[in-house]
C-alpha cells in the first residue's frame, strides 16, 4: 500500500527507565499511514521496550508518544487498543487453554459491544483458512507457525489502524518465515499500517518501506529500506557481508 | 440398617456438605487462578456471611424461634436471603481487594498472603465484638420433610442445598465458559500481560473475580447456617481449611477441580465419620491431602503448581 504521508504514530524524544536502567535514550520514530516500518536491532537494544511503550505497558519517563496527533503515552492499554493499535506480541502470547475462536474473540474484546464480529471473522478466516477449519482446537496444541497465524489473526480482529508486531519470525522455520512475511505484506496492502520489530533484518527490509536501527537504546540509523539494505554498516553487522 | 444403607445415607449427607465446601473452594481457586494469591481472608468472609444471613432473616422477620416456612413464603425468603447475602459478601470481597490487596499486587513474596491473614483477624474480631463469643442460633426456615430412598433418608434441607449449589455452579460455569467477561477472566488467568494487550482491563477482572468468589462464599455460609443451625465468630477456620483443602486437592486454579475436591471432602467427612469416627474426620481429610500432594502435586485436575506461598 502507498504511504499517504500523514503521520500515524509519533515517538518524540522518548526516554524509558526500568528502575535505574536507562533503556530508551531519547528515541524518535515516525510512522506514516500505509507504511510498513521495520525496527531493527540486536538483543537488549530496546526494541521490545519500544513495543511496550507504544502499548502503554511501559511509561516513558520523558518525551511523548502520539497516535493520530493525540498523546497516548499516559493512556491505559485498553484505551490505546480501542483507538486502533493492535499488538502481535513477542512469543505470540496466545491463551493456550482457549480455542482458536475464543482467542479471536479476545482479540476483539475492546469492540465486543459493536456489530461486525462475523465480517471480521470472515476476513481473518479468509487470510488464514486453516484457522477456520480448526476453530474449536485449543491454541496451545497448535504448531509454532500456526500459532503465529493465530496471533496475527487475533490482532486483526480489532480492525486496527496500526499493527505492532514484535519478532514475528522468531522460532519459525525459514519456509514459514516467508509465509508470515507474505501475509504481513498482504495485510498492509489491505490498508493496515505496520510497525514490525525484527532481528531478521533481510526479511524485514524486504517488505518494509522504511526502517530504523536501534542500538543500546538509541536510533543509530534511519532511512528507506533500500538505503538501509545498501548501508555498509548494516551489511556488515546484520547481513554478514562487507 | 445394612452397611450398604448406612453408606448410602452418608453419601447423601456428604453430597450436601460437599456442595458447601465446593462453593467455598471456588473462591480460593478463582482468586488463585487470576493473581496466584492464596486468600486466607476468604475463611472469614465465609464466617461473616453467616451473620449477614442472620441479619437479613431478622430483617424479614424470621428469627431463631420462627416456625419453618413453606410454599411461596419459603421460596421468596430463600431468594431474598441468598441474593442479599451473596451481594453483601461479594462487596466485602471487592472491598478487601480494593483496600488491602491492590496496592500489593506487584509486591513479590508473601506480603499479600500475610495481609489476607490480617484481614481474616479483623473480620473475626469484628464479629466477636458485635455478636459476642457465644454461638448464635440460625433460623431453621426449611421444613423438616424427609423421604425414604431405599433404607436411606433424604431430607428436604439436603435437596435444597444440593439443588441451589448445583444451580450456582452451573451459572458460574456458564459465565466462565460462554460469556465474554468469563472468557476475559480465563484469558487473564492464562496470561495477564497478553490479556492486557488485548485491551482487557485486568483490574476489573480481578475485582469481578473477588466479587464472584466472595458471593459464592456467602452462599456457602448460608449452607452452613441452614445445615448446622448455628453460627459463631470461630466457624470460618475449620470449614475454611477444609474448603481450602478441597481447592488444593482438586488442583488450585481449576474450577471443576474445586467442585470435585469439595464433593470429595464432603463425602470423606461423612463416610469417614461413619466408618472410622467423627473425631478422626480431619485426620482423614488432611492425610488424604498429603497423599494426593505426594503423588499428584498439581491436584486431581490442576494445571498450576503453586508458586507463591
Amino acid at each position: 500500500m502507498k504511504a499517504s504521508g500523514r503521520v500515524l504514530l509519533n515517538f518524540c524524544d522518548v526516554h524509558t527507565h526500568y528502575g535505574s536502567l536507562h533503556v530508551l535514550k531519547g528515541v524518535s520514530y515516525e510512522i506514516r499511514e500505509g507504511e510498513i516500518v521495520a525496527l531493527l536491532g540486536g538483543n537488549a537494544s530496546g526494541k521490545s521496550t519500544t513495543m511496550k511503550t507504544v502499548l502503554g505497558l511501559v511509561r516513558p519517563s520523558e518525551g511523548t508518544v502520539s497516535f493520530r496527533g493525540q498523546p497516548i503515552h499516559a493512556l491505559r492499554t485498553s484505551e490505546i487498543v480501542r483507538r486502533g493499535i493492535a499488538p502481535v506480541p513477542e512469543g505470540r502470547r496466545l491463551f493456550p487453554r482457549m480455542t482458536i475462536l475464543e482467542n479471536l474473540e479476545m482479540g476483539r474484546y475492546t469492540r465486543r459491544a459493536e456489530p461486525g464480529w462475523a465480517e471480521e471473522l470472515d476476513r481473518v478466516f479468509g487470510l488464514f483458512p486453516l484457522l477456520k477449519e480448526r476453530r474449536h482446537q485449543l491454541a496451545g496444541t497448535m504448531s509454532g507457525g500456526e500459532q503465529q497465524m493465530l496471533a496475527i489473526g487475533r490482532a486483526l480482529m480489532t480492525r486496527p489502524t496500526l499493527l505492532c508486531m514484535d519478532e514475528p519470525s522468531m522460532g519459525l522455520a525459514p519456509r514459514l518465515v516467508e509465509e508470515v512475511f507474505d501475509i504481513i505484506r498482504a495485510i498492509n496492502e489491505q490498508g493496515t499500517t505496520i510497525f514490525v520489530i525484527e532481528q531478521n533484518v533481510n526479511m524485514a527490509l524486504s517488505i518494509a518501506h522504511r526502517g530504523y536501527v536501534l542500538q543500546m537504546g538509541e536510533v543509530v540509523l534511519a532511512g528507506s529500506a533500500q538505503e538501509l539494505l545498501e548501508n555498509p554498516l548494516i551489511r556488515k553487522a546484520y547481513l554478514g557481508s562487507g | 440398617m445394612s452397611t450398604v444403607d448406612v453408606l448410602l445415607q452418608q453419601i447423601v449427607n456428604g453430597l450436601a456438605l460437599g456442595m458447601m465446601y465446593a462453593l467455598l473452594a471456588l473462591g480460593f481457586t478463582m482468586v488463585y487462578g487470576i493473581i496466584e494469591l492464596i486468600n486466607f481472608s476468604h475463611f472469614s468472609v465465609f464466617m461473616t456471611g453467616t451473620f449477614v444471613g442472620l441479619v437479613v432473616l431478622n430483617l424479614m422477620g424470621v428469627t431463631a424461634v420462627s416456625k419453618s416456612l413453606t410454599g411461596f413464603a419459603l421460596v421468596g425468603t430463600l431468594v431474598v436471603l441468598f441474593a442479599a447475602t451473596m451481594a453483601t459478601t461479594g462487596v466485602l470481597g471487592v472491598l478487601i481487594e480494593r483496600i488491602c490487596l491492590r496496592s500489593l499486587r506487584h509486591v513479590a513474596g508473601t506480603a499479600p498472603m500475610i495481609t489476607t491473614i490480617g484481614v481474616a483477624f479483623i473480620l473475626i474480631n469484628t464479629m466477636l465484638l458485635i455478636w459476642g463469643p457465644q454461638a448464635q442460633r440460625f433460623p431453621q426456615l426449611l421444613p423438616n420433610w424427609r423421604w425414604a430412598v431405599g433404607a436411606a433418608e433424604v431430607t428436604f434441607k439436603q435437596v435444597v442445598l444440593f439443588v441451589v449449589g448445583l444451580v450456582l455452579m452451573l451459572a458460574l460455569s456458564h459465565l466462565v465458559k460462554r460469556t465474554t467477561l468469563g472468557k476475559a477472566m480465563r484469558a487473564t488467568a492464562q496470561d495477564a500481560d497478553a490479556a492486557r494487550m488485548m485491551g482487557i482491563d485486568v483490574d476489573r477482572v480481578v475485582v469481578l473475580t473477588f466479587f464472584l468468589g466472595s458471593a459464592l462464599a456467602g452462599a456457602g455460609s448460608l449452607f452452613f447456617g441452614l445445615y448446622y443451625g448455628f453460627t459463631g465468630y470461630y466457624i470460618g477456620y475449620t470449614t475454611g481449611l477444609r474448603a481450602f483443602t478441597s481447592a488444593v486437592l482438586g488442583g488450585i486454579g481449576s474450577i471443576p477441580g474445586a467442585v470435585l475436591g469439595g464433593l470429595f471432602i464432603g463425602l470423606t467427612q461423612s463416610l469417614g465419620g461413619q466408618l472410622v469416627g467423627v473425631k478422626w474426620t480431619d485426620v482423614i481429610i488432611f492425610s488424604l491431602l498429603i497423599i494426593v500432594m505426594v503423588f499428584r502435586p498439581n491436584g486431581l485436575l490442576g494445571a498450576h503448581v503453586p508458586q507463591k506461598a
